[in-house]
């Protein structure tokens, strides 16, 4: 029941979103985002579900957005005629095609020689784009217009909300297929092969096989994240398919926990808004991201989602709100530290006499503001340092059941 | 012809001991911790970058000293605190660790340095040229980075071959358990190896800033060939990363001297092809113009054919 | 549920606020201010910025009062970021889009904007381009929304061709570029216009190297040291620039280098003394010795302001000056009127010297110079290394007009 809520509550919200922020702006920024977790959901199908590290998976994406628009010029020149709701699926396809043939030759092992390899044949597309100008366009790309096909339902495609609600209906479409795949033989198998491939084969399971069925699924939603983003962008470029947009979507996955179905999706989602949002208040937004990832690896190795997971214990203990109290004392140190160590980054690289930061005038050349930064974060990180042990206890206590005796029989 | 090819050789030979430095390093952090270490040539730029700024001061000499101990401190500091850390999680978090740091020193570099190029330069005492050969120039510098890296190997050799500390680390990589029986201190062992290789890439650094450029992307354009050297050479053997280091350097510099391509194929096949062909540009390509790429076609193949590498032992 | 007050700001930042007569003139500045390329990016914003203000918002504002205001907006060096910032610059209600670093970039942004105003034309904006130089955007892939403010390459290489062939001594050239769209063209253009103007000079060299992948070129080096080569022609820009200029200075070959972008931004510094008299750049902004007083005031101005910054691109500042001149023409920001307005329109830049934009392809025409890499006579150096260019050859912007092949879809009102 609860299952079905929550697809319910996802397409309710995929519905009601960009009727709530209108603005071009933001319509793109959800656009962005659908793309971005069909991406991140297809990754994890490879490294969460079937622990298989990919460092090259954009080029599954990228190679299917650039068929997706090849195939837009297509209708635009009249060689072709379908309707553009189906670019997406021809994305998927290419990229399906893709991930057999790599597939064939890069799933035998997993572990760093599936890591190593998939980093080789990445460099190895990402380099050739560059060469075969015919298909992919060299640097400049393709380009091409989607408002071409045949009307759908009266909609030409022309406003990006119409896209959004395609996107959209895309996203859904393919994340119940995805979490449909989990629920099959080939995707339990997938993580019995990630957590024992020996155990695997013991009971009849080519564990070769496995990784590579689920390698080709990856391939295809990648794909039609791919081709989502040409019809959004209607341009792919080689920057599509290299290892920037690879190391994107790891990232993605890994800071929104790779062992949940949701993980991916809460990635996505944060990583699309750091990179939208974020890159307009600092130049200095890939050095805050970088700490962020790396921090996570190290604080939160299940991610966010992870994270928040981490609480269903004492929620079901009936104790969170134990919880609260501690979790609010230790957040004010945490917040001023956080916001002195911004502060003193930013006015280290601000070239301005005068330098605001949440409406507080400093003034990057006199002693006083560097000075009272540097105490202020330094206070708040031993006061932060001191909440700790209090949380530690809170945390156990609304973690262990009580021992006091259940009325049990 | 002849003078493409001696200095393409020399050429080669300056690239290949210079992505040994690096390689050497990571071989030796991969066969010890199991982690094949992404930040690598981050530490790499770090090296150059330090030694850059300590130029500016002390002059080179010291650099060449003072720039790897404090990469390779710094890199201690980083197991220390960082990859020990992570070390519970597995080798996947391990590795996904130190890809974020490589993205995450990237940024600092930027950071601290700005982005423009920096104008770190090789000592006057070596910026003469060695010797001049067919109206081309030898510079000294190039002769003293393969003086470097030759030094460097031997001492490695000797170190892990002849010396106690290097039968322990030796023993450590088979045996890690063994070792920590037997009363060693194995996490200090770790840490000492990942300052050490990361010292290494440092001083690869410090020599070749000058040289490549300094410049923030310059990890990028070398990270993913020491993997790929790494790899080909087998993992965990400091012979096959000598040796597909050099194979490297020489194959891209002989691809690039050299003026063959796909048109001298097709004219020796007897084939043509107009050009509104759709794979005209395949029928284009130069062995010049894809030199930088096959290393990746090299990885890819050595790893279909021969999961192990050149020269590994083991697979992972 | 996290998402919903990050969505909320998002929200709250898009809204657009309501025009009215003393608001702020807001131009979106969409190029690289993040990674790799950011250095260009920041120094063109700062510029901009610095030229708004200079001429225009320290006396009142135009149009009435209402001051210029420049917004750096990040686009990652990324034809889709690109996209998704004009979007938002949209959404904030702006009108007037500035771009330059990289040609595709611009020429998907070009397209974007194309493409925009023909389906919302009640969101129009105008494309200003200070530094693409494909020629294929003021060409085949031409829009009435776009303006070009530098030479495109073809130009570019006209000249420098013509500076090469009245070079006797010049008899074997070497082409290196970067293996894409502008390191292609401008081997092409080079061989067939040294062809037409010099049939003498051998080609010895069309050589293309994969783009920003390149350690180390001295291999390079090796194949135009013993191909005999007196002269070098390259496209190259950035670090492979950079690369390039030190692996033939190391490799001692004392031969002139033909290049755009050798200059500004670290490259100057890190050539130094190695590069002197040997490297010679394009370009359509007159450097040392300068003598108007309007370029030294203004130089002396950002210098003081920006101690670590060059005036690399002065053009920047005469877009700034046509795109003035129309507003107050037109009396309003609408970027169709603007860009009818701009069209043909002549305007002095900071030099002295006449630009006109040609209303057939918005393409500018002004005076284009050959320059040397040198420290002597320099006033303006540039990265403060004592290092800077001086102008030994100028061509007046009538011997700079070629024939448009532009077929523009002009768009009704």
């Amino acid at each position: 029941m609860l299952k079905y809520l929550s697809w319910a509550l996802f397409a309710i919200a995929l519905i009601v979103l960009p009727q709530i922020f209108t603005s071009i702006l933001s319509v793109s920024i959800l656009n962005q985002m659908c793309i971005a977790i069909v991406f991140a959901l297809s990754y994890n199908m490879l490294l969460g579900q079937g622990g298989m590290l990919s460092f090259g998976h954009a080029v599954y994406f990228g190679l299917g957005g650039f068929m997706a628009v090849h195939a837009l010029l297509a209708i635009e020149n009249e060689e072709m005629m379908f309707s553009v709701t189906l670019i997406p699926l021809v994305g998927g396809l290419f990229g399906l095609c893709a991930a057999l043939f790599i597939g064939s030759f890069s799933t035998h092992k997993a572990g760093t020689v599936f890591a190593m390899i998939s980093l080789g044949v990445g460099e190895l597309i990402a380099a050739s784009s560059l060469i075969l100008v015919s298909f992919f366009g060299g640097e400049a790309g393709i380009s091409a217009d989607r408002t071409f096909g045949p009307p759908f339902f009266g909609f030409d495609f022309a406003q990006n909300i119409e896209v959004y609600y395609l996107a959209a209906a895309w996203l859904f479409l393919a994340t119940v297929c995805m979490y449909l795949f989990t629920q099959t033989p080939a995707g339990r198998m997938a993580n019995a092969v990630r957590d024992n491939p020996e155990r695997a084969e013991f009971i009849g399971y080519s564990a070769r096989r496995v990784r590579f069925i689920s390698f080709i699924f990856s391939g295809f939603f990648a794909g039609i994240a791919g081709g989502l983003f040409a019809l959004n962008y209607e341009i792919l470029t080689e920057q599509n398919l290299n290892a920037v947009t690879s190391g994107n979507v790891l990232l993605m996955a890994y800071i929104g926990g790779l062992g949940f179905f949701i993980g991916p999706m809460v990635g996505a989602v944060v990583l699309t808004l750091i990179n939208s949002v974020l890159s307009n208040y600092t130049d200095l937004w890939l050095l805050y991201l970088g700490l962020m990832f790396v921090l996570t690896v190290m604080f939160l190795p299940r991610g966010l989602t992870g994270f928040l997971m981490m609480h269903r214990t004492p929620w079901h203990l009936g104790k969170l709100h134990l919880l609260a109290k501690p979790y609010a004392i230790t957040a004010v140190p945490s917040a001023i530290f956080v916001l002195a160590l911004v502060a003193i980054i930013e006015m280290s690289h601000s070239n301005a006499p005068t330098f605001n930061f949440l409406g507080i005038a400093l003034n990057p050349d006199s002693f006083i503001s560097w000075g009272a930064l540097l105490i202020i974060a330094t206070l708040a990180f031993v006061a932060l340092r001191k909440t700790l042990p209090s949380l530690r206890d809170a945390w156990d206590t609304a973690n262990t059941i009580d021992t006091k005796p259940q009325e049990r029989t | 012809m002849i003078e493409v090819l001696v200095f393409a050789t020399l050429n080669g030979l300056v690239t290949g001991l210079l992505l040994f430095m690096l390689a050497s390093g990571l071989t030796l952090i991969f066969s010890m911790m199991g982690v094949l270490n992404f930040a690598h040539a981050s530490f790499y730029m770090l090296g150059a970058y330090f030694a850059y700024s300590i130029s500016l001061y002390l002059g080179f000499w010291p650099a060449l000293i003072v720039a790897p101990v404090l990469v390779g401190l710094l890199g201690a500091l980083i197991e220390r605190y960082g990859l020990r850390r992570v070390h519970k999680s597995g080798h996947v978090a391990e590795l996904i660790f130190t890809f974020g740091l490589a993205f995450l020193i990237e940024e600092a570099v930027q950071f601290f340095w700005g982005r423009a190029t920096k104008d770190y330069r090789s000592p006057d005492l070596l910026d003469f040229p060695l010797f001049t050969l067919f109206g081309q120039n030898f510079p000294a510098y190039k002769a003293f980075m393969i003086f470097i890296s030759i030094a460097i190997f031997i001492g490695l050799y000797f170190v892990l071959t002849r010396t106690r500390i290097g039968i322990i680390i030796q023993a450590a990589i088979t045996h890690p358990h063994t070792v920590a029986n037997l009363g060693h201190n194995v996490p200090l062992i770790f840490m000492a190896v990942f300052g050490v290789g990361t010292g290494l890439a440092g001083l690869a650094g410090v020599i070749a800033g000058p040289v490549l450029t300094t410049f923030p992307g310059m990890a990028v354009v070398l990270g993913s060939i020491v993997f790929v050297i790494v790899v080909i050479g087998g993992l965990g053997s400091l012979a096959g990363a000598l040796v597909a280091s050099l194979l490297i350097g020489l194959l891209q510099s002989y691809a690039i001297a050299s003026d063959v391509g796909m048109p001298d194929l097709l004219a020796w096949l007897g084939v043509s092809f107009e050009r509104d062909h759709p794979l005209n540009d395949i029928w284009r390509l130069t062995l010049p113009q894809v030199a930088p790429i096959l290393p990746y076609l090299l990885l890819v193949l050595v790893l279909i054919f021969r999961p192990s590498g050149l020269f590994g032992k083991r697979e992972s | 549920m996290r998402v919903i007050p990050l969505l909320t700001l998002a929200w709250t930042l898009s809204v657009a606020s309501l025009a009215n007569a003393q608001d702020p003139i807001r131009i979106a500045f969409i190029d690289p201010q993040s990674g790799t390329f950011a250095a260009t990016g920041e120094t063109g914003y700062l510029q901009l910025k610095f030229a708004a203000d200079y001429f225009y918002n320290d006396h009142g504002g135009v149009l009435g009062g209402r001051p210029i205001e420049v917004i750096a907006l990040d686009n990652k060096n990324s034809a889709a970021d690109s996209q998704q910032q004009l979007r938002r610059a949209i959404s904030e209600g702006i009108q007037i889009v500035y771009s330059g670093n990289g040609s595709a970039v611009a020429s998907a942004l070009s397209t974007a904007i194309e493409r925009h105003n023909r389906r919302n034309p009640d969101q129009r904006v105008i494309f200003m381009n200070y530094a693409a130089v494909d020629p294929i955007l003021t060409g085949a892939d031409c829009s009435f929304w776009h303006f070009r403010f530098d030479a495109h390459s073809d130009t570019k290489m006209d000249v420098m061709t013509s500076h090469i062939a009245a070079n006797p001594d010049i008899s074997k050239v070497y082409i290196i570029g970067q293996d894409y769209s502008f390191g292609k063209a401008v081997g092409d253009a080079a061989i067939s216009m040294l062809a037409a103007k010099r049939p003498d000079i051998e080609v010895v060299g069309n050589e293309l190297h994969p783009i920003g992948q390149v350690k180390d070129f001295t291999p390079y080096v090796t194949k135009i040291v013993s191909s005999g080569a007196d002269a070098i022609i390259t496209g190259n820009w950035g670090g492979d620039m950079v690369a390039l200029g030190r692996a033939i200075t190391d490799a001692g070959l004392d031969v002139p280098i033909y290049t755009f972008y050798a200059a500004y931004d670290g490259i100057t510094a890190t050539l130094g003394e190695a590069g002197k008299n040997r490297i010679r750049l394009v370009h359509n902004d007159y450097a040392n010795p300068v003598t108007s007083e309007e370029r030294i005031a203004f130089t002396r101005a950002f210098k003081a302001q920006y101690p670590h910054k060059d005036v690399t691109q002065p053009r920047l500042a005469t877009s700034l000056k046509m795109l003035v001149n129309a507003m107050e023409e037109t009396g309003g920001t609408d970027p169709y009127q603007l860009a009818l307005a701009m069209e043909d329109m002549r305007v002095t830049n900071m030099t002295g010297e006449e630009v006109w934009m040609r209303g057939e392809d918005h393409q500018s025409f002004q005076p284009l110079y050959v320059s040397v890499h040198t420290d002597e006579n320099v006033v303006f150096d540039a990265d403060n290394s004592g290092f800077g260019l001086v102008t030994e050859f100028r061509v007046p912007a009538e011997d700079t007009i070629t024939e448009s092949s532009c077929k523009m879809n002009r768009p009704q009102q």
